[in-house]
């Protein structure tokens, strides 16, 4: 949809930010033509029928119910053309789509944290590549946050206890606004940043460019430190369920009805694990509340589900569409299989030095040097 | 205006001047509730509506100034991109402090508890409010709610927002946030207890022949907004106390470390605080309906349908409490119906705007300073009711909620509406209320200070929220620096016009010209005894035989003086010119 843009618009910088415009322009065009209609009315009734003497008595007019009827009946109409669009656009906002590059983001007072599948971190500063499909798996580790990119027309909150969605696809490389837009204490102005977007060889570049292990692998780790795997075995004489091939899956719980396994069970499971005990089992799992963090969650979850997908559906479509978004630069990297997460040791192998110098493209080179150390610490 | 019916006696009527230490009955020349009794208990613990609505005009003012105060500090400190004026906590106080202020102890009472406390009785030709000691006690609980709030702000303020979001406001607020919930609570039985007495009022005391179909709009707006406040205020206390809870002993409703949730206090809050809005709106469009048809001498035109948008408003109102959360991880289809609905709510706020240009139609329009805020309002509740549509539009909503859109839409309707419905009611009755007229001269030239300073403020904020800019943000991107200097610049303009009024309303008290009963020749019957009328409010009880807004040659509009020959008598009639 490419409309000029109006004025005073941020920079349409992802494939909703024109639609969303369009829809913006259609609004401004309906309230134009009705604020001008009243006011031009009213200006003309104000000095057409002034006060010319004081014992002016005008008729009295009755009312008229065909009128009242069209300004009745015409708004409504027009109020349902915006709330169909609207709804539309909302479901594309809201819907992320299956083949997307999977980042997870986690709030805290007052910044924001990053993890790409590879095993990247960063704080306050995204990169992506752009004409890829980016979906954001977001919580937070306190109070509720909001993550907008105004350029790309995106907000979605980032609530504690829950996980969040957002998804973009960037159409233009350039660095872009990155707002907290929940107020969230005192540095609320200061928790924002920026999105790099960059072309897909100087990402992976930057991607090469010191990264640690992949969520998963962390997890992996993690899920032997913290005693899963005493209970958690990978045959079925353990105490807790198996948890190989479950993700995506629905489990019988105790109780009755089924519950499918997605991040939000997860992440239950481990802080609350008598909420919803998978049947056949005791409730004797120990709370990891205040044990685990928002970011080991999301990586305890990374693992889990690099345990095996749902065979048909998920597992294959994943892998195979990674591949080809992104214009078809990526390899594996970008998608969360099992395999792509046991080579990511060798990228963090790679020397700093070599993934900058081979990217290329002038942003890489000068972001992946923001980010030094800290960037891969977990603060 | 040759002949206005005046039930009261040229002010050089022989009374015992000695009496009274102000004089006021000596210049009124008939007892009145202002000049019934004196000292400082006579007013403290009156029952009389008319006295207790001016015991609220002076609290909330008070409030109103505290709230501009904060205002103009907010605008001050986004002069600059960097935040360098205050420091962020302060910020984040002021912010929250203008919000609870304005909200709580400005906007929710200043029309009802004001015009509403001594308008309505009047209009249906009633002694006074059903309940008229609850009614004192609405204006202490007022009171009292706003020490505690007082109180918080003294100790080191409150941070959390006025939306009180959880779990920042239960578990990481390092701020007074008990101490400003209590204040709200207790001043929520003042709400209550105010629409209480209005219902029972309007359904029980009208005079005989007041049948429904001839209240004044003024009233329809009223008793909708009353409705609002029995029904919704309670959910707003409940909210508070599980807040207050949460914070002291940890209960775990709201907390997800205690297996609460956090945005179950959203839906709870908003299930009040989006009705609420409509508690300040309501009563303005009320007033709105009330000049337009007193400045231009016409019925209101679809009267019916005005009154009764008024009710599905505040049904309707109920309903939409969602629309606040489309990016609150809600569900998609939850947040479609929310939006249906929203839109469905606009359509009798639409009527209504039509039915008010409507009524010009063929009027006789003057332009006396309430007439010119109430075409403002008009302009302004357009321009925020269709900014509306922006953010009851899902996908365009995600894009523009909590940006500066969002702050431009509520202030349009919170000020453009609401506070220029109270201005324009207050100067409208004030003849009424002090027996004395504003100067006009000096009443249209503020009004139009006030338009084009609120334009200057506001309209600027809706590119900055499209632009992204988000609200509550005590430092931004310097590429939202021009448009904030223009807000700022306007908010100076608009706090200089908001200045006047301020004074000549005070200075008329006692220079102003006397006031006729009926300065604008309306025909409700508040104008149809004395100014500032009787404690009594009519010196015997009016008969109504005529429909709302219907206007006559004056000599024919019944006065309901004290008796037939002080009636009969002729006026001081050139008043208002």
């Amino acid at each position: 949809m490419q409309l000029p843009r109006l004025p005073f618009t941020p920079e349409q910088a992802s494939t909703v930010s024109g639609q969303v415009d369009a829809l913006y322009t259609y609004l401004v065009a309906i309230t134009l033509f009705f604020s001008v209609l009243v006011t031009v009315l009213i200006f003309y009734f104000a000095v057409k029928y002034r006060r010319r003497s004081e014992n002016e008595l005008p008729q009295p007019i009755a009312g008229s119910v065909k009128l009242e009827t069209m300004w009745t009946v015409i708004p409504f109409l027009i109020a349902m053309t915006i709330f169909v669009w609207g709804a539309s656009l909302y479901f594309t906002l809201y819907r992320p789509p299956k083949d997307a590059i999977e980042i997870f983001v986690v709030g805290k007072q007052w910044m924001w944290k990053f993890q790409h599948t590879e095993g990247q971190r960063e704080i306050n500063e995204l990169h992506v590549p752009v004409g890829a499909k980016v979906k954001l798996t977001m919580t937070t580790e306190d109070v509720i946050h909001s993550f907008a990119v105004p350029a790309f027309r995106i907000r979605s909150d980032v609530v504690p206890g829950r996980y969040t969605f957002a998804w973009f696809e960037a159409t233009k490389t350039g660095r872009y606004h990155l707002f907290c837009t929940e107020f969230c204490g005192t540095n609320h102005s200061g928790m924002n940043g920026w999105v790099e977007v960059m072309e897909p060889t100087a990402y992976q570049a930057w991607l090469a460019g010191g990264g640690s292990d992949s969520p998963a692998a962390q997890g992996e780790k993690l899920f032997q430190s913290l005693g899963c795997a005493t209970c958690h075995r990978m045959d079925t004489q353990g105490r807790g369920p198996v948890l190989t091939g479950v993700f995506g899956k629905p489990q019988r719980v105790q109780g009755g009805g089924d519950v499918t396994v997605d991040e939000a069970y997860i992440r239950e499971s481990i802080v609350n694990p008598t909420a919803k005990v998978v049947e056949g089992f005791q409730p004797i799992m120990p709370s990891y509340q205040g044990q685990v963090s928002e970011e080991q969650l999301l990586q305890l979850i990374a693992y889990i589900r690099s345990l095996g997908a749902p065979a048909a559906a998920g597992g294959t479509t994943t892998t195979t569409t990674n591949g080809q978004s992104g214009g078809g630069a990526q390899t594996t990297t970008t998608g969360i299989a099992p395999d792509a997460q046991r080579s990511n040791p060798l990228n963090s192998t790679s020397p700093r030095l070599g993934g900058a110098g081979s990217g290329g493209a002038s942003q890489s080179s000068g972001n992946s040097n923001q980010m030094p150390g800290g960037g891969n610490s977990n603060r | 205006m040759s002949s206005i019916d005046a039930s009261i006696p040229p002010p050089t009527a022989p009374r015992p001047a000695a009496l009274d230490a102000l004089g006021t009955r000596a210049r009124f020349g008939h007892e009145n509730y202002i000049n019934a009794n004196y000292g400082i208990k006579s007013w403290l613990l009156t029952k009389d509506h008319k006295r207790i609505a001016l015991l609220y005009l002076a609290s909330v003012t008070v409030f109103f100034i505290l709230g501009g105060i904060y205002a103009l500090t907010i605008r001050l400190e986004l002069l600059t991109p960097a935040g360098d004026i205050v420091q962020p906590m302060t910020y984040n106080k002021l912010f929250t402090q203008h919000g609870i202020i304005m909200i709580f102890f400005f906007l929710i009472p200043s029309i009802p508890a004001v015009l509403g406390n001594f308008l309505v009785p009047l209009m249906i030709g009633a002694k006074d409010l059903a309940f008229p000691k609850l009614n004192l006690l609405s204006w202490y609980l007022y009171l009292i709610g706003a020490l505690f709030t007082i109180w918080a702000l003294l100790n080191g303020g409150i941070d959390t927002g006025w939306t009180f979001y959880t779990p920042y406001s239960t578990t990481f607020s390092n701020s007074y946030v008990v101490a400003a919930g209590l204040g709200i609570f207790i001043n929520g039985f003042s709400s209550i207890l105010t629409g209480l007495n209005f219902i029972v009022t309007i359904h029980t005391m009208r005079a005989p022949g007041m049948t429904w179909f001839r209240l004044p709009l003024f009233i329809w707006s009223h008793y909708a907004t009353s409705l609002i406040m029995v029904l919704g205020t309670p959910v707003i206390a409940i909210t508070i106390l599980l807040v207050a809870m949460e914070r002291i002993v940890h209960i775990g409703i709201f907390d997800p470390r205690l297996g609460g949730d956090p945005v179950l206090f959203q839906h709870f809050f908003w299930f009040y605080s989006h009705p609420a809005v409509y508690i300040m709106i309501l009563p303005s469009m009320g007033v709105v309906s009330e000049l337009i048809s007193t400045h231009s001498r016409k019925n209101v035109f679809g009267y019916s349908f005005v009154a009764f948008s008024s009710l599905a408003i505040a049904v309707f109102g109920f309903l939409v409490w969602g629309h606040h959360l489309f990016t609150s991880s809600q569900s998609v289809y939850a947040g479609m119906i929310f939006s249906f609905v929203s839109f469905a709510v606009a359509i009798p706020s639409a009527v209504k705007v039509f039915n008010w240009t409507a009524t010009l139609y063929k009027g006789s329009i003057s332009y006396d300073t309430p007439m010119l805020y109430a075409l403002g309002f008009i302009g302004l509740f357009t321009i925020g009711g269709l900014t509306g549509l922006f953010l009851a539009a899902l996908g365009l909503d995600v894009h523009l909620t909590d940006t500066y859109f969002i702050v431009a839409h509520f202030h349009y309707i919170m000020v453009g509406g609401a506070l220029m419905g109270y201005l324009g009611g207050l100067h409208n009755w004030w003849p009424k209320i002090t027996g004395r007229m504003y100067p006009e001269g000096w009443g249209r030239f503020s009004a139009l200070v006030i338009f084009v300073g609120f334009n200057l403020t506001f309209f600027p904020q809706f590119l900055l929220g499209y632009m992204g800019m988000p609200r509550r943000y005590h430092a931004y991107a310097e590429e939202f620096q021009v448009l904030n200097v223009m807000s700022t610049a306007g908010a100076s303009i608009l706090g200089f016009g908001l200045l006047i009024p301020g004074i000549y309303f005070i200075w008329s008290m006692r220079y102003g010209k006397f006031a006729p009963a009926n300065p604008w020749a309306a025909t409700g019957l508040e104008w149809r005894t004395a100014s500032p009328p009787p404690t009594e409010n009519f010196f015997r009880t009016p008969v109504v035989t005529w429909e709302a807004y219907e206007y006559r040659p004056m000599e024919e509009m019944e006065v309901i003086g004290p008796d037939k020959e002080q009636a009969a008598q002729p006026a001081h009639g050139e008043a208002t010119t």
